[in-house]
């Protein structure tokens, strides 16, 4: 594994302090969600603590991609949808009319289901998002690119190529370059939508090392369809079925010892 | 365990049947259409063919740099003496100030119909039959247009804005005849833009904004660098319709002689197209004057073809650019 270096790079400007150890860092009360007049999540209350992985597991249309869509507004793209309830990140609320999202996206980022690298060279992929903050100096954009790619584990497969096209990559570099391009601006939070579903199992085990590693330095909230998946990376576990919460707990507990007969029905396979 | 034997009453098992990946008999309706699509095919390229052979033909012996380099006299019907470079200059100069014109314009209206406007609002709605009906306006209309809007009201008005005594811009003027063309081109460029903007990945636009990105960083350095090369099909498919129209230009900015090049925008200029048309009708001597319009159309095409080339090789590069890198 690449050695894995603590994050030097202030964070922005204008960001709020981290909460206190222990406390969660991820609130999310009684949180509703309407597309039009259909309701996809109902009430749903989770607290996240710091630099842990959690994994939102359920069968498809159960609105774990959406909650996860929630966490920083890219629902708000989408028309027509409404929202009750409240999450907050860091004690603010981030559905308060005074919250910039430009600010919040920079502090939770996300890597999509799809790889989706700019069609721009692999030093300018992760660089996009330093630049777009600002960052201008060759010297500094270097350190913070060759920083992030070695914590994503890429490093050593294109630092000889680093001004050639991102497309030109493999799938599972392409889904490494994208955690890179998400981690060079140094978010909080990482949000992962089925990072892995599109990958080969040998892309899988590589991405799966690199979210083990970044929750040293990274609070991850990860979208899965993949069962071992949850259970081999996620230290906390939600299953969600129809909009619901069923359960919440410790990965282990989840897949070991369900509370709830759902759950165990879900974990074993016997649907879904 | 035993082995298992093949039973001896058993019959052989069939030979395979020989296999073929084609039907076997002849498909007549298969052929019939495939034939006549080919023959269509075949009969426009005909028609193509003899349209442009015939001009090359004929237009090829009265071409010489005498003829492409000469500002003629008032009387240009005679094949010795004429030539046709105000008219080569004319027609470059009203399509690259077009270019310019329809271009920035087109682009933005695209991105607000793709990107900003509500898609099922009324407006929108209105806003796209507009763009759609004005590619079927006819284009001496757009002229009347031009002449009516462009130079009886901006141009008046701004005659009198700026004082001037004499109309310098309440005329036919280069630039009035180069805007009309633009209003004319506008839906092509629109819709060639709005076709690129649509064909870029929603993912792209979704991994710039949870980057942190504004609405419009995105635009700027994510989408509209990849749509490029399509504003570029809409931009050379303009310049091939503008180069060659005579009716927006004949009430806006054309004139039938000029003695020396068009140096400012607010002068007139001479175009090959109205050219062509004032040789077919105005000439004393239509025997004569045969040999150079068959030139004259010669080097419209040519011209034509010119600067599409242009346009074409430059957009060829910022494929290759984007390709490579971006």
């Amino acid at each position: 594994m690449a050695e894995i270096l603590i994050p030097k790079i202030a964070p922005p400007a204008g960001g709020a302090a981290r909460p206190k150890a222990g406390a969660p860092l991820i609130e999310i009360e009684n949180l509703s969600l309407y597309y039009g007049a259909a309701k996809a999540l109902k009430s749903i209350s989770l607290k996240l603590e710091e630099k842990i992985v959690t994994a939102f597991i359920g069968p498809s249309g159960c609105g774990k991609s959406t909650l996860l869509r929630c966490l920083n507004r890219m629902n708000d793209l989408i028309d027509n949808v409404r929202i009750d309830g409240a999450i907050r990140i860091g004690g603010h609320d981030i559905y308060d009319a005074n919250v910039d999202v430009i600010e919040l996206r920079k502090r939770v980022g996300m890597v999509f289901q799809k790889s989706n690298p700019f069609p721009k060279s692999i030093y300018e992929n992760v660089a996009y998002g330093l630049r777009l903050h600002g960052v201008k100096k060759k010297a500094e954009l270097d350190e913070a690119v060759e920083k992030s790619l070695q914590q994503s584990a890429l490093w050593d497969e294109v630092k000889d190529r680093l001004n050639a096209s991102a497309l030109g990559l493999s799938g599972g570099q392409q889904q490494r370059l994208c955690i890179a391009r998400a981690i060079a601006i140094r978010p909080e939070i990482i949000l992962m939508d089925e990072p892995a579903s599109a990958l080969d199992p040998i892309a899988t085990t590589r991405v799966e090392e690199l979210i083990l590693e970044l929750k040293k330095d990274f609070t991850i909230v990860i979208v899965t369809h993949n069962m071992q998946q949850a259970a081999r990376i996620s230290d906390q576990t939600a299953f969600f079925y129809i909009g619901e919460l069923v359960e919440f707990d410790n990965t282990a507990k989840i897949f070991t010892n369900p509370a709830k007969k759902q759950t165990e029905d879900y974990v074993t396979g016997r649907f879904g | 365990m035993n082995t298992v034997t093949t039973p001896q009453h058993l019959p052989d098992p069939p030979k395979p049947a020989t296999r073929h990946f084609r039907a076997e008999k002849f498909d007549f309706w298969s052929f019939f259409f495939s034939g006549l699509t080919g023959l269509a095919t075949l009969f426009i390229l005909g028609i193509l063919a003899t349209i442009l052979l015939n001009i090359l033909v004929n237009g090829w012996s009265a071409i010489s740099w005498h003829f492409v380099s000469t500002i003629p006299k008032k009387d240009f019907f005679d094949a010795k003496t004429t030539g046709v470079l105000p008219m080569i200059v004319g027609t470059s100069f009203r399509v690259i100030v077009m270019t310019i014109f329809v271009i920035p314009v087109g682009v933005i209206t695209a991105i607000y119909l793709t990107e900003y406007a509500p898609n099922t609002s009324i407006i929108t709605r209105i806003i796209r039959a507009a763009v759609n009906n004005l590619a079927g306006v006819p284009s001496i209309v757009f002229g009347l247009f031009g002449l009516g809007f462009f130079i009886n009201f901006v141009g008046k008005n701004l005659d009198l804005v700026l004082n001037n005594t004499n109309a310098v811009w309440g005329q036919p003027a280069l630039l009035w005849a180069s805007l009309t063309l633009a209003v004319m081109t506008l839906p092509v460029v629109i819709v060639a833009t709005e076709e690129s903007l649509k064909a870029i990945p929603p993912g792209l636009r979704e991994a710039s904004l949870a980057l942190g990105a504004t609405k419009l960083e995105t635009i700027l350095r994510v989408v509209l660098p990849q749509a490029l090369p399509g504003i570029m099909t809409g931009g050379i498919l303009a310049v091939s319709r503008a180069a060659g129209e005579v009716a927006p230009i004949l009430f806006t900015g054309v004139a039938y002689y000029m003695a020396s090049l068009p140096t400012h925008l607010s002068d007139q200029f001479m175009d090959l197209g109205y050219h062509v048309f004032v040789l077919s009708t105005q000439s004393p001597n239509i025997d004569q004057t045969r040999p150079i319009l068959y030139a004259t159309v010669l080097v419209l095409l040519f011209l034509t073809f010119a600067l599409n080339l242009v346009a074409i090789l430059i957009r060829a590069r910022v494929r290759k650019k984007l390709r490579a890198l971006g």
